[in-house]
């Protein structure tokens, strides 16, 4: 529905705009123009996008992937401390994210939801708990470390060097993830409506009754 | 020299992935094949809403009301370091993956792949996500209607993508 809002309200916001700066003619031609211009864009980001699935699909199966999150365990523990003693719930978060670096897309989402399954069951029932704030975070923000769609988009608008700008590409990333990562700590403060979970390095405290 | 590096990171990665698995046994080009035909797939399901997003980007760019808007917040924008003409590729972004990918297009091939716009709006693309549909979909699946703070926490996060772009752009490419 978020989609039909803001496609009818583009359509109408610029058919009326068009018409009151006198640009009818030109909004109509755009309409067509648009719809063409859509069919060149796919044609020329394919060749690359299909070759990039393929190399996916090569470091899917030759465990790539699993290698990364086995390297992203210790990392991750320090940003999902309340589900850390989990060990199912850490795999499929360390594979999620792993997949988000290497670009793997399709595979990301299933390992996700899988993650976020976990950790819900942990929770309170309803509410996102901060370890699932904090995976939905990681996930809404790019980590991607070969944005290869848009190398592609630059190289078909005649780009030579169309990955010159991966360097700049990981400082945002980098910085985004980290705002995100500390706003998430920062809010969990603020938002003090759960009861805070018993830490694993707590509970170690408890001698044995 | 990290030029030459960064223009030769498809090939590089094309043979350092067949060399791996290649060494792990994994029939690389059988699955090199299939993952392609899956890349296919996926621009299938993208091009549709590509028809439709940039048929309404491109007439309300003809319409002019995109520079009228650009125009009302340029000030605002600029104090930041933003360029007016990233403000539609702003807003789309965390609302929708194909409409920003159009319009991120539209930027680059409008002003150049190489200009100032077109590589910040090619790094915001790379550096930033879907965030809206990402909530939509996590949120849905695990049946959760109260997500505290996970939307401010992902819109700072975005916020910062963006104007972190400006940033990076400046930096890596000094005119």
């Amino acid at each position: 529905m978020t989609m039909t809002v803001l496609w009818t309200a583009m359509i109408t916001i610029s058919l009326a705009a068009g018409l009151e700066m006198g640009r009818g003619p030109e909004v109509a031609a755009a309409a067509l123009e648009g719809a063409e211009s859509a069919i060149k864009l796919s044609l020329s980001i394919a060749g690359m996008l299909c070759l990039w699935s393929g190399v996916m699909e090569v470091m899917r199966r030759s465990g790539l992937a699993d290698r990364l999150s086995r390297m992203l365990r210790p990392l991750l523990r320090l940003l999902f401390p309340d589900v850390a003693d989990d060990r199912a719930a850490m795999d499929s978060i360390a594979a999620n994210v792993s997949a988000n670096l290497l670009g793997l897309g399709s595979a990301a989402t299933p390992l996700g939801l899988e993650a976020a399954r976990r950790i819900s069951r942990k929770g309170p029932p309803g509410t996102a708990s901060d370890a699932l704030c904090t995976l939905v975070v990681c996930n809404t923000a790019s980590i991607q470390l070969i944005p290869t769609t848009v190398a592609s988009v630059r190289a078909s608008a005649g780009c030579a060097t169309p990955f010159d700008i991966l360097p700049a590409v990981w400082l945002a990333s980098s910085l985004s993830v980290c705002v995100g990562l500390l706003a998430c700590r920062l809010f969990a403060r603020l938002w003090n409506d759960l009861p805070r979970p018993v830490r694993p390095s707590l509970r170690r405290e408890v001698p044995h009754v | 020299m990290s030029e030459t590096l960064f223009s030769m990171v498809v090939p590089l990665v094309l043979c350092g992935v067949a060399l791996y698995g290649t060494a792990r046994r994994v029939d690389v080009y059988d699955a090199l094949v299939r993952g392609a035909g899956e890349g296919l797939e996926t621009l299938l399901r993208i091009v549709p809403a590509l028809v439709a997003l940039m048929t309404a980007v491109s007439m309300l760019r003809a319409s002019g009301a995109l520079d009228l808007a650009a125009a009302a917040l340029a000030p605002a924008l600029d104090r930041v370091g933003l360029d007016a003409r990233l403000l539609p590729l702003m807003l789309t972004r965390p609302i929708s993956g194909s409409a920003a990918l159009g319009v991120g297009a539209d930027l680059i091939a409008t002003w150049g792949p190489d200009s100032t716009v077109g590589r910040t709006a090619a790094v915001m693309l790379g550096s930033t996500e879907t965030t809206f549909y990402t909530i939509a979909v996590y949120f849905g699946a695990v049946g959760i209607s109260r997500t505290r703070y996970a939307v401010p926490a992902a819109l700072c996060a975005d916020l910062t993508g963006f104007l972190a772009a400006a940033w990076a752009v400046r930096l890596c490419f000094p005119s």
